[in-house]
């Protein structure tokens, strides 16, 4: 990556494109502090999160999912999402073994949470099935859930609709809005599929070799030649025209 | 002509390497050391029970893999593979006769090639009756395969079950004697095995089990299910009163030797707990374990022992002690090896293991700690002036421990804690993109399990009385591995019968020491064919099941 600068406003779906190998899963592990830039700033509210380890990072609330998704194959559906909810307990080692009350409630809080947000992705009905047994667009939404219970202010999806036909990735793309609209959750999307990007986000940022080769709405990015050069190969942007 | 080929092939093939088989099985010694001991007096002893038992599992492979299976092609393909096999014996009994075979095999004896293989009949009748006798148990598996399933499982039980009395009288001598009137052992047991009548009355006890079982099993599990939850936790109380009363009284009824070999499962169900929470939860591969074992007994032994230190203290004041050190070393040897995974990680912990006994064993820490000579008079556990010296007292501080450390492993499992360790296992990346501190969660899981393995070497020490470095060696470490895996890793209940089946059955069956590790491999390898989650594995997995069922029945 190179020179890259990208702003990500609050509570918009921002969607990165570019063809394969542009870096935009590069860009992803950066943010999430997997990959450390050899320069630059990454700030999340005026604080750097360069240097950072991956689990601070979630503390202050990006949460990412995966394109290949990452489930804890034998752990059960709602302990995947408990799992995603540890940040946010406090119960200490000798409290658990003593079991205080404290522990007690929390424990039935985090079980209540993890329920509703099973429910949210409609999964409640799976909650002690291993995850590895779901079917795959479970996984999908089973893996958003998880990233849900980090308590996010960004959530970065990576090819949410990798592998769906068009019935499901409408449905996925209607989930991903309703995410924003009802849990005021900034979105960040990696996607393949022109289509689930125009359809979705208020803003685009293109991609090409680790650079920002355009950045727009949905509008002005089907206009942009560059784009459309980059995406189609040359010679298409004459006939596009 | 191309049908006939076909049918001898799959009988020919299992038979071949079945030959194999029983002809290594014989050259290492295992069938003559086993017929040391009579599973029914004067007609089976346990080599000609291994000797049969291997002949029917290689004639029912025969005769499962036949296809296509019809009932003549079964038995004619078991009784091949029969014959197949005993012709590889024949062949062998013959070289025999030729070579002298003992300049290779020690264990090529004249008793074993022209007495023990041919069922006691010497010269050429003998070759004959082990061909005739090949075909014959392939005759008789054909027959027995093709029965319902349902009288397959009962004679298998059966079987099974006689079989098993026959090799553990040991264990059920002192039962029989010590509760029940001498009417019973008398008509079970003789001095060396089973009488005949005893094992047909066992084959029969427990074919009406399973048949009754299978018969009301379904209604007393539907009827269990349909007991409102009150109920259901009563009976609950109630099982867990008498298994403690069967725990706390058995040191008495069982006597001194079943006693020993409790505790020494006791220490290793201890062990096992610990390293559980390491490999079984955190999935961090550990090989040094015995490491923390070590120095909670050594650290007793420093305490507590007028030698070396001469401290003198009394064995309670040397737990807070050892456990402390033990959870020391287990985050010392935590922090060099946290970015460590897989077999980086083993590794690394196996040198750790091998570090801390070749410490011991050094002279230059002679002074210090003893070397090889050990540690002696190390104090015994005191309670106002009763003196928990013997096997039968020491048990009890042993399952104090041990239920202790179920607790805590229990609290730990579905905490927040134990969903970090297992979610830690699965995926440590995505773990930690979760919110997981990976280094404070690994140290915690190394501290805990040195905390167990130190508790159980403080017992340890106390039990034996004087400690050398060699008990500590590394087969100590692969035992308790090999328990967890054999047990169903991550599973508490799972550690202890992995315990009790890879530390207790071979204590019982000491004058086998010999062949303990390559039973242990074959158990092992058979294990993971067959059943790869464990004997008694983790909850999740049944849970699972158990929905399965429950969705199939809903919808």
């Amino acid at each position: 990556m190179d020179g890259l600068d990208i702003e990500i406003k609050e509570k918009t779906i921002h969607s990165v494109i570019g063809p394969n190998g542009a870096g935009k899963t590069t860009f992803f592990n950066c943010i999430t502090g997997f990959y450390k830039p050899e320069a630059g700033e990454i700030l999340l509210e005026n604080h750097s999160l360069v240097g950072l380890m991956p689990d601070r990072i979630v503390r202050l609330g990006i949460a990412r999912t995966y394109q290949n998704i990452r489930l804890f194959p034998d752990l059960t559906a709602i302990e995947n999402v408990l799992v995603g909810m540890h940040a946010h307990l406090k119960s200490s080692y000798l409290g658990i073994i003593l079991n205080t009350p404290f522990v007690k409630k929390e424990e039935q809080e985090a079980e209540a949470e993890a329920n509703r947000l099973l429910k949210f992705v409609n999964l409640e009905t799976k909650a002690n099935m291993l995850s590895k047994h779901l079917p795959y667009g479970d996984q999908r939404r089973l893996e958003i859930a998880r990233a849900l219970a980090t308590r996010p202010k960004l959530l970065c999806l990576d090819e949410p609709t990798a592998g769906m036909n068009s019935g499901e990735t409408q449905a996925m793309c209607d989930f991903i809005q309703s995410l924003r609209d009802d849990l005021g959750i900034t979105i960040m999307l990696i996607e393949h599929q022109m289509r689930v990007v125009m359809g979705i986000s208020e803003i685009i940022t293109v991609l090409d070799y680790g650079k920002k080769l355009a950045e727009g709405t949905p509008d002005e990015i089907k206009r942009n030649p560059k784009v459309i050069e980059a995406y189609l190969g040359q010679g298409s942007a004459a006939q596009a025209h | 002509m191309e049908q006939i080929r076909a049918i001898w092939r799959y009988g020919i093939k299992v038979g071949i390497i079945g030959g194999i088989v029983l002809i290594l099985t014989a050259l290492i010694g295992m069938i003559e050391v086993f017929t040391q001991r009579q599973i029914i007096a004067d007609v089976v002893s346990m080599g000609h029970a291994l000797y049969l038992a291997a002949g029917l599992f290689i004639c029912y492979l025969a005769a499962e893999r036949t296809t296509p299976a019809k009932p003549l092609w079964i038995i004619s393909n078991s009784m091949f593979a029969g014959l197949t096999t005993a012709f590889f014996l024949v062949l062998l009994i013959i070289l025999g006769r030729h070579v002298n075979l003992r300049l290779m095999f020690i264990n090529a004896s004249d008793l074993l090639l022209n007495n023990l293989l041919t069922f006691g009949v010497q010269g050429n009748d003998g070759l004959r009756l082990l061909l005739i006798a090949g075909m014959g148990v392939g005759l008789f598996t054909g027959l027995f395969y093709l029965l319902p399933k349902f009288l397959r499982t009962v004679i298998l039980w059966s079987l099974a079950g006689s079989a098993f009395a026959g090799v553990l009288q040991e264990l059920i001598r002192p039962i029989l004697a010590n509760n029940f009137p001498d009417v019973i052992s008398e008509w079970l047991l003789t001095s060396d095995g089973l009488t005949l009548k005893g094992a047909l009355s066992i084959f029969i006890f427990i074919a009406l089990i399973v048949i009754s079982w299978s018969i009301k099993g379904g209604g007393i599990r539907q009827g269990w299910q349909g007991l409102p939850k009150k109920q259901q936790s009563t009976w609950r109380t109630i099982g867990t009163i008498i298994l403690l009363a069967v725990i706390l009284i058995a040191p008495w009824r069982l006597g001194l030797f079943m006693s020993e070999v409790m505790t020494i499962v006791g220490l290793y169900v201890l062990l096992g707990l610990g390293l559980n929470i390491v490999v079984g939860y955190a999935g961090l591969l550990d090989l040094g374990y015995v490491a923390f074992f070590a120095i909670g007994a050594y650290v007793t032994a420093l305490i507590t022992s007028p030698e070396i230190m001469n401290l003198n203290w009394s064995f309670w004041s040397a737990i807070p002690f050892a456990i402390f050190f033990g959870i020391l070393a287990g985050v010392l040897l935590g922090v060099p090896v946290l970015k460590m995974r897989g077999d980086y990680l083993a590794i690394a912990t196996m040198g750790f293991g091998e570090i801390i006994r070749l410490l011991v064993l050094s002279d230059a820490l002679r002074p210090f700690l003893g070397g090889s000579q050990g540690i002696g008079q190390i104090a015994k556990p005191q309670v106002l002036g009763f003196v928990f010296k013997g096997p039968q007292e020491i048990y009890y501080l042993i399952v104090a421990g041990c239920m202790l450390v179920i607790f805590v492993s229990w609290r730990l499992k579905d905490s927040r804690i134990g969903r970090a360790w297992k979610a830690m296992r699965e995926d440590e990346d995505v773990a930690q993109a979760m919110g997981i501190n990976l280094v404070s969660n690994k140290l915690l899981a190394f501290g805990t399990g040195a905390g167990f393995a130190a508790l159980s070497g403080v017992i340890f020490g106390s039990k034996i009385g004087s400690i050398y470095p060699h008990s500590f060696n590394i087969m100590v470490s692969i035992n308790i591995v090999c328990l967890i895996i054999f047990g169903g890793i991550g599973s508490i209940p799972g550690v202890i019968v992995g315990a009790a089946a890879l530390i207790g059955l071979p204590e019982l069956l000491r004058e086998f020491a010999e062949y303990r590790f390559l039973v242990y491999g074959i158990a092992l390898v058979v294990m993971m064919l067959i059943r790869p989650e464990g004997l008694w594995p983790e909850e999740a997995h049944k849970r699972e099941l158990h929905e399965d069922k429950t969705n199939e029945a809903t919808g």
